[in-house]
């Protein structure tokens, strides 16, 4: 069996992305949508990770250890919001906000 | 060689995770799809011997934010949506606009993997994967956007309070 190459995980981090995308643009419930989002910064978290240990540096993992930082901050935010919403709409269905649409 | 099936055992339960967050009708399998998939990129990092980043992901990804949606689910106590949702022009739209960015992905990686200088994950790359290779680039010339992601931690708590009161909404 050949040794797996760098093309291999940029493929598979694609593919996760694009499941991502997915959940983002056919679910309905907020919380899950968040969730999604969580997937495609794994994705291309995982390109980053990928690609610096291809080229024998170190930035590309330091950029992830900082993406991850930012997921954690918008988790957090987000799911304020979600409680927020739910507060109001007694729904996390995003079909329910429709504030600006009069 | 044990490599190859350890990267493909892992890809294919990350994508296999990842399907399952999007299928699950109620929540909570959702979030416990996404922690699965979170494990398998965890492991993933390690097969690049990335074993710094493989730990954090486990620990701030798996533990802390994983947590947080599941406690935010049980909070809410949501229900799971009923098999059937009503299927409307957004729905559809949605479809269309996933298969067209899949479409057009899978054709830049066709086009692209090709052409790009094939490098193989070496032996040595453990090196840049050690907490302590990491902890040299990051207090030197990474020290200044160290300090602004701990300003925007703090920043994101305070907002993240403010936000969920009940006086505020």
């Amino acid at each position: 069996m050949e040794p797996i190459t760098l093309n291999w995980y940029l493929a598979l981090s694609a593919v996760l992305f694009i499941i991502g995308v997915l959940g983002v643009l056919l679910r309905r419930n907020a919380i899950v949508i968040l969730m999604s989002v969580e997937i495609m910064l794994n994705a291309v978290n995982l390109s980053l990770v990928a690609i610096s240990q291809a080229l024998g540096e170190t930035s590309g993992q330091i950029l992830v250890f900082f993406v991850m930082s930012v997921a954690a901050a918008e988790a957090a935010i987000g799911l304020a919001l979600v409680i927020a919403l739910f507060r109001r709409k007694t729904s996390v269905d995003v079909q329910t906000l429709s504030l600006f649409r009069r | 060689m044990l490599a190859p099936v350890l990267f493909f055992l892992f890809a294919a339960v990350a994508i296999a995770a990842s399907i399952g967050t999007l299928l699950a009708r109620n929540p909570v399998n959702s979030a416990l799809s996404l922690i699965v998939n979170l494990l398998a990129v965890a492991s993933l990092y390690l097969t690049l011997n990335a074993a710094f980043i493989g730990i954090v992901q486990v620990l701030v990804y798996a533990g802390a934010i994983m947590v947080l949606f599941l406690f935010v689910i049980m909070l809410l106590n949501l229900e799971a949506t009923p098999v059937l949702e009503a299927i409307d022009k957004r729905i559809l739209a949605g479809y269309a606009g996933g298969t067209l960015l899949l479409g057009a992905i899978t054709y830049l990686l066709a086009r692209g993997l090709g052409a790009l200088p094939t490098f193989e994950i070496a032996e040595s790359a453990a090196a840049t994967g050690t907490p302590r290779a990491l902890a040299l680039n990051l207090f030197t010339t990474y020290a200044l956007p160290f300090e602004l992601i701990g300003l925007l931690l703090l920043v994101a708590t305070i907002g993240a309070v403010m936000i969920a009161k009940k006086r505020f909404v």
